[in-house]
């Protein structure tokens, strides 16, 4: 294969995406090797267990997929609104729509989720670190691997053509020719195996690691949220891996899972996305949902209404998003009575979700309402979500779906909860934890810039878009008639509104970074929940003193009796886990390995695969204890963080 | 007080003017101005959904607005402040019936609805629908008309006031057919066969398309849907079958072949040499087209670009 087979050709878009991967890989580089930074790379970062480290690599890297996706959906949107200008063709257009949906879910929103769950989870439940450490730094390289062989497709080989979805017999080899789709499954193969291992580390975290007296109905909401959120992964996600395994055995080996030929069962393929699929929806709401929780509790300055009922809406919502996928194809011809059922059980779900809402307004009743940016979000997610929420009740009757199905009137829904649920509250949870992480708020007013931006961009995009599906403008053509110009040049200026409100908050991040004051203690914003019982920065072992629980505000309590939970008396030398470039290597090692198999190298890729299962060996034999932090530096380090 | 009021009263009808504009609006909307009785029955699902809809969005937005500007934390502020209130047995109660008794209100139509989608509509069971194989392969559509012995390539016509009863398949990728004004889709499937129930009650020019994205011609993947009167659409069977060709196997087999079409017309259908609704018609394109399927159709877009089938339908 000769390189500019390997190399993607003949689109100037693409051709100015190469330039700009060389100027900003070459821009690091130089900077790290000027600033003689490379081993403060290595050291703090690439070989690092801490979970606060890792969220912190989590989110940035959400972030960055969030521009790039970001900037597919604004070249989608363009091509919408300027029918004239042949801005992409059909296959372009093809590609654009495929990575788009595909990195906003999997490289977005889930590590986004994820970093601010290996931030703040410890910290709520009162641990030092994940039950797994190593694993959790083994999860996150996985999934940055994962996410960089998605990324480089549409330079090297060709982006996946098919839909983020996938469909088979069309994502098969013969409809889908070529390395586009490889890298469609590997990549979210690799990634899957993070997302899997931390399903299970943090679940074992949160039953495992809790603080002395917080049972189960005294755990923090978000902790709840994500302990739930944890079940759905270690459940669906291996629907997901095995579905991916059987297609891409079919397209790099010739087997017949999901092909046409030899008697395959294409649309088993559908069951088996959507089976993990509608799960995954609600791996992606339900931390939103404890994040808003939290938020709204703390600014509210009241305690969350309804907190029992709260947690088993949740329990209930996760129960029955195992039983609703078939309403992601009503229209494949089940008959009436499979239908019925399935819009039943959809319809169902709205009764904990609409719950939910009743109880974030009653949170707000009799309470004192603070407009922080971080509660602006969390306000403009109540009335954005019930708009998506009744739209997916009424694309769960399945008689009306039929009309509904594959038309922008999904498109808008599904962004209507996604973003109004899962962006928002990302935003949310990060302007909100950002002091924590960083030990400075990010700029009110700026960031009250970019709310606003953001979201009224966001309405102006997507409620033109119900419009367009009752008008039957179906999803995916990279063309429009006539009737439906207008309301798309209205949601491209939208669009382009949240992608200003996106740079604002960028731009934000760097001023506070610059100009906002330090934090002098942990508490900036006289939080509940035990996160704000550690001082900012959070030190490596996150509480010298491990705290006593009666509630689910902990702090909130101990603040009212006086105390701070922390007693130097009771100091003790504590354990942590030593840092280790192994699950950089390893991950490392997968990410040649898969790239080695979607250009179907086979005998690389065994090559890699055999490097893989040597370090898992390797990993098998390491007898590394860890180390001891001694009371006397700890008690060093609370004293000046502390101000004692 | 009073003035507030007279404030409340000039948002009230404001409101009220905005949402007879929007629905009015709607009325011009393809799906919610239906041309048949199966569009008509989930129109009307659609409305009387929407009804429950804009209630909970009136109830969810009033309590939102009220709560965020009474309870919010100025200088002064006389607002009740409890910080402890966690709970209210009856409240709860209540907000927790409401949502599944407009869910049971939403489910009872659309079970029966579904129920009746699935069979030809009641208004026109005097005589029998008339059949056509709707057959989809990339990127173009096959009508055909067993009783009739005609077929047509990616335009349709079809009498008012009769039921058809459309036989959807595929001879490759997974498709469906949708036409907004006459009702919703069913997939289109290789080596399995979906009956999807349409009638029109009134005469005209309906789009239709299919809804499911297939790959780079699938925005083209379009065909017109002539509905006429049922003399017009004898006529038009009749001139058909006396001056369109016969539809070769050769023909047929080369019309299959991955790319556009233009519109057609024969005087016989390919459901003599096969079904791609049946598994030994599954893969009848694929053995004969595999390598074509990746042969790049260079779609564009732009103002030199026509899109959708081109011909002058209905003549040979």
């Amino acid at each position: 294969m000769s390189l500019d087979e390997l190399l993607v050709t003949g689109e100037p878009l693409i051709y100015a995406g190469m330039v700009s991967i060389v100027l900003v890989t070459g821009a690091i580089i130089f900077l790290l090797t000027y600033f003689k930074k490379w081993k403060w790379l290595w050291r703090e970062w690439l070989t690092t267990v801490d979970h606060k480290k890792i969220g912190i690599m989590y989110i940035l890297s959400a972030l960055a997929m969030l521009f790039r996706a970001g900037t597919d959906a604004l070249m989608i949107r363009t091509q919408l609104a300027f029918p004239d200008m042949n801005f992409l063709n059909a296959q372009h257009y093809d590609e654009i729509f495929t990575t788009h949906g595909t990195i906003m879910i999997f490289f977005m929103a889930m590590p986004f989720l994820i970093g601010l769950m290996n931030i703040v989870v410890p910290l709520q439940i009162g641990a030092r670190d994940f039950a797994f450490p190593y694993l959790n730094a083994l999860s996150f390289w996985s999934f940055f691997f994962g996410a960089m062989l998605f990324n480089i497709s549409f330079v090297i080989g060709g982006a996946p053509d098919a839909g983020w979805t996938s469909y088979t017999p069309l994502a098969g080899d013969i409809m889908s020719e070529g390395p586009g789709q490889n890298f469609y499954l590997l990549a979210l193969q690799l990634s899957g195996i993070g997302t899997l291992a931390t399903g299970i580390n943090l679940m074992v975290t949160i039953l495992k690691m809790r603080a002395p007296g917080m049972t189960l109905f005294k755990m923090p909401i978000f902790t709840w949220s994500t302990l739930i959120t944890m079940f759905i992964i270690v459940f669906a996600f291996p629907i997901l891996t095995v579905a991916l395994a059987l297609m891409t055995i079919d397209r790099i080996f010739g087997s017949h899972f999901f092909t046409l030929a030899g008697e395959g069962l294409p649309m088993m393929w559908a069951n088996l996305f959507w089976m993990w699929g509608h799960p995954e929806v609600y791996i992606v709401i339900l931390p939103a949902f404890g994040i808003f929780s939290e938020v709204i509790a703390t600014f509210a300055r009241k305690r969350l209404f309804g907190y029992s009922v709260m947690v088993w809406s949740i329990i209930l919502i996760a129960g029955l998003s195992f039983l609703v996928w078939v309403h992601h194809f009503f229209t494949m011809g089940a008959g009436a009575f499979v239908n019925s059922v399935f819009s039943v059980t959809t319809m169902a779900i709205a009764i904990p979700t609409g719950v939910k809402i009743f109880n974030w307004l009653a949170t707000l009743y009799k309470s004192r309402i603070r407009t922080t940016t971080a509660m602006m979000w969390a306000l403009a997610f109540i009335p954005s979500f019930t708009i998506g929420g009744i739209t997916g009740v009424m694309l769960g009757m399945a008689a009306a779906d039929y009309q509904f199905h594959n038309s922008y009137f999904l498109i808008a829904h599904f962004h209507y909860v996604l973003i109004a649920g899962t962006v928002f509250g990302c935003f949310a949870g990060l302007v909100y934890w950002y002091p924590k992480m960083f030990g400075h708020k990010l700029n009110e007013r700026i960031g009250k810039w970019s709310f606003w931006l953001f979201v009224i961009g966001f309405h102006i995009t997507f409620l033109p878009q119900y419009f367009l599906g009752l008008d039957g403008m179906p999803r995916r053509v990279f063309h429009i008639v006539p009737e439906w110009f207008n309301l798309n040049v209205l949601s491209t200026i939208g669009a382009f509104g949240m992608g200003l409100g996106f740079a604002v908050f960028v731009y934000n991040i760097y001023y506070s970074y610059r100009y906002s004051p330090r934090e002098q203690n942990g508490d900036p914003w006289d939080g509940r929940t035990l996160e704000w019982a550690t001082p900012t920065p959070v030190p490596e072992y996150n509480f010298a003193v491990v705290p006593n629980v009666t509630s689910h505000d902990a702090y909130w309590d101990m603040k009212a009796k006086g105390e701070t939970g922390y007693d130097e008396s009771k100091v003790e030398p504590i354990h942590m886990p030593n840092s280790t470039g192994q699950p950089f290597v390893m991950s490392a090692i997968m990410f040649f390995a898969s790239f080695a198999l979607v250009f179907e190298w086979i005998w690389l890729a065994v090559a890699g695969l055999i490097a893989v299962l040597v370090t898992m060996g390797m990993r098998s034999f390491d007898y590394n204890e860890g180390h001891h932090i001694s009371a006397d530096e700890i008690k060093r380090t609370e004293r000046s963080a502390r101000g004692l | 007080m009073r003035h507030r009021m007279r404030h409340l009263n000039k948002w009230a009808i404001f409101g009220l003017i905005g949402l007879i504009l929007l629905l009015s609006g709607c009325s011009e909307l393809t799906v919610m101005d239906p041309k048949g009785p199966v569009a008509e029955s989930q129109r009307d699902l659609i409305l009387y959904a929407l009804i429950f809809m804009l209630g909970i969005v009136a109830v969810v937005f009033s309590l939102f607005i009220f709560m965020v500007v009474k309870y919010r934390d100025k200088p002064n502020r006389k607002a009740e402040y409890k910080p402890e209130l966690h709970g209210n047995k009856a409240i709860e109660t209540i907000w927790t019936i409401v949502p599944v008794m407009i869910v049971t209100a939403l489910s009872i139509p659309t079970i029966s609805t579904l129920f009746d989608l699935e069979e030809p509509p009641a208004s026109s069971n005097d005589q029998d629908p008339l059949v056509i194989h709707a057959t989809t392969a990339d990127w173009k559509w096959f009508f055909s008309y067993p009783e009739q012995d005609i077929e047509t390539v990616n335009y349709l016509h079809i009498p008012t006031d009769r039921a058809i009863e459309f036989r959807l398949s595929s001879a490759d990728s997974m498709t469906a057919l949708w036409i907004p004004a006459l009702g919703g889709q069913k997939y289109n499937m290789a080596g399995m066969e979906n009956i999807l129930y349409l009638q029109a009650d009134e005469t005209g020019v309906y789009q239709g398309r299919n809804s499911n994205f297939n790959g780079e011609g699938f925005a083209e993947q379009t065909f017109k849907v002539h509905a006429e009167s049922s003399s017009d659409f004898q006529d038009w069977v009749a001139s058909t079958q006396n001056s369109a060709p016969e539809l070769t196997q050769e023909k047929y087999d080369s019309l299959l072949e991955p790319g556009l079409t233009d519109t057609m017309a024969f005087s016989s259908t390919h459901l003599e040499w096969v079904d791609h609704g049946t598994k030994d018609g599954m893969t009848y394109s694929i053995e004969r087209h595999r390598e074509a399927f990746n042969e790049q159709l260079h779609l564009k877009n732009g103002k030199d670009h026509e899109h959708g089938p081109s011909g002058k339908e209905g003549e040979q």
